[in-house]
């Protein structure tokens, strides 16, 4: 029971969620979503700054249980300083990763802390926790980049 | 334990589910009745001696299967109003679930003319308390008649506010709608004050039973004239039947007045290609082939229950509750959201547990096989009214056993030195 209880959290999980990095809202940003999982309630508001195709800043503020918050803390350290596309590949990846039902095995080179999600993928009543912030980055990115575009 | 049902361990084997290992080998500990409740074998042997003996439409069918299946509806609906003590058998009228009977009556409220009528400048009052299905009906009727939605706001300690009642009731007020036990707070709701007061103004008064028909006994012909609602609706599913059938009683001069819902067989007196002519009650109400096996289940269901007592049954959820209660609070950093004494309230206790997310707390107790809900449970109002997220919810039923509410506390400690909080 405690191994599959410890495969879910892992230490890097419960780390993040106890010492969340990036966290708050801040600017400047080009847009500002608010997602939420209706079934459980758990809400994320987050902000998205591009410059020059890079990811400059993500920012946000969330409520949610150890997986949601975690990953929201994870993608921001993945994402910071990447470039759009690069961010987008491993947006994909980790989607993949998630969607996998746990038999996706994940890329470290890619995902880094990422990879600690992988055990979620086994629990599909989590899985919508873990990618609740990483939508609503795609989106709040997309609507950005549609800005940039018009 | 003073209230427990004597015969505990006898009940219990009539729940086949409760036999079950979970994953690493602990036996299920079900804190989840609430949400749903577990079905007896004899709920689940009347439905499989109906299909495989019985099977046929109801009410149209000339032959022997047929007459079979409707008698067997038929007594199916008798044992319904036996079981809340419905003045005519006639007002017992089948739905899909709870929901469903809440849309129909919001519905056909909102199609009424005369004195059902609801327009601009009417008021329907709810409570903060709601479940829901008692919220986004009465939100899309006055939205689309142009009607105010008011409510009843909560105290502290998770009572209804009654402080401001006489601003609330008016003689505006077209409906009352409310809870008679909160899903989320537990919380056992004066609704025959509150009805009596509302039909002074002569609203129409709707109960939503979906929490207090498992767990308090129903007599509504012993609730005098105007403390009597006009509407009472609850599901199947937690009154250990099956999913698929929901109740909705109605006083027959509201059900008579108010216009159909779904059109469409059985509901009709006679139909030409200009016009139709609707069915008497229940039928009026009843439109397409029914959940025939569902409702014959819902009557053994409410028989089984009948058998054992509905006093019997309160005053067994009564003394798990407060175990329940006394072992939340040997539990460091819980807080119950709700009444604190267990005999006012019903068998659904919400709480938090500082440091640790409902969801996190849920998967390391379903990890030892107790299963519990997280979440908003349905009532993200209630909870925004004390200012949480999620929260939660351990709901007990006649089967449950004080071993069960140990499980549950030591499986609490556990999640605390699990998530290395205090």
């Amino acid at each position: 029971m405690d191994a599959a209880l410890d495969n879910l959290y892992q230490e890097i999980i419960l780390d993040h969620y106890k010492h969340p990095h990036h966290a708050g809202l801040r600017d400047p940003f080009e847009a500002e979503v608010h997602h939420v999982n209706p079934t459980c309630g758990d809400e994320v508001t987050l902000r998205v700054h591009l410059a020059d195709g890079v990811v400059d800043d993500v920012s946000y503020d969330a409520v949610g249980c150890s997986i949601s918050q975690a990953s929201t803390s994870v993608m921001a350290d993945l994402l910071i300083g990447k470039s759009v596309d690069e961010a987008m590949q491993i947006h994909q990846t980790f989607l993949e990763l998630m969607q996998g039902k746990g038999k996706v095995d994940p890329d470290e080179d890619v995902l880094e802390d990422g990879v600690a999600f992988a055990g979620v993928a086994k629990f599909p009543a989590r899985v919508k926790c873990a990618l609740l912030s990483w939508m609503a980055w795609k989106d709040a990115t997309a609507q950005t980049l549609s800005k940039e575009n018009s | 334990m003073d209230g427990l049902l004597p015969e505990l361990e006898v009940i219990r084997k009539d729940f086949p589910i409760l036999e079950r290992q979970l994953a690493g080998g602990f036996p299920l500990v079900y804190l989840d009745s609430a949400n749903t409740s577990q079905k007896p074998q004899i709920v689940i042997d009347t439905m499989v001696d109906h299909l495989e003996r019985h099977n046929a439409n109801i009410s149209r069918a000339m032959h022997q299967l047929g007459s079979e299946s409707t008698e067997a509806f038929e007594a199916a609906r008798d044992r319904v109003a036996a079981f809340i003590k419905a003045p005519s058998r006639d007002e017992v009228i089948f739905t899909k679930n709870a929901t469903e009977a809440l849309n129909l009556v919001a519905n056909t409220l909102s199609w009424a003319t005369g004195d059902l009528a609801i327009g601009a400048g009417d008021e329907v009052l709810i409570t903060e308390m709601e479940h829901h299905s008692n919220i986004v009906p009465w939100q899309l009727l006055t939205e689309r008649k142009g009607a105010t939605l008011r409510w009843f706001g909560l105290t502290e300690d998770g009572r209804l506010d009654l402080s401001n009642i006489d601003e609330l009731i008016t003689e505006r007020t077209k409906v009352v709608s409310l809870t008679w036990v909160s899903n989320m707070l537990g919380t056992i709701n004066p609704v025959a004050e509150i009805a009596a007061r509302a039909h002074e103004v002569g609203a129409v008064v709707v109960v939503d039973a979906s929490q207090a028909a498992p767990q308090l006994p129903i007599d509504l012909q012993a609730m005098e004239g105007a403390s009597r609602p006009d509407v009472l609706v609850f599901t199947g599913h937690k009154v250990v039947g099956p999913t698929g059938i929901g109740v909705l009683w109605g006083r027959r001069e509201v059900l008579d007045a108010l216009p159909a819902f779904h059109g469409g067989g059985e509901m009709i007196e006679t139909v030409t290609m200009q016009r139709s002519t609707y069915a008497g009650i229940p039928h009026k109400f009843e439109a397409g082939t029914p959940p025939i096996i569902e409702a014959i289940g819902l009557g053994a269901a409410v028989d089984y229950l009948d058998c054992i007592g509905l006093d019997a049954i309160h005053a067994h959820e009564q003394a798990i509750t407060g175990y329940a209660l006394q072992g939340l609070a040997s539990v460091p950093g819980t807080r119950v959201l709700g009444p604190l004494d267990a005999a006012s309230r019903g068998g659904a206790i919400s709480f938090e547990l500082a440091g640790v997310h409902p969801h996190d707390i849920a998967q390391v107790l379903d990890s030892r096989g107790i299963a519990v809900r997280a979440g908003h449970h349905c009532a993200k109002p209630a909870h925004a009214r004390f200012g949480v997220q999620a929260s939660t919810r351990m709901s007990s039923y006649l089967y449950t056993t004080p071993a069960e509410i140990d499980a549950l506390i030591d499986g609490l400690n556990y999640t605390r030195a699990y998530f290395k909080v205090g």
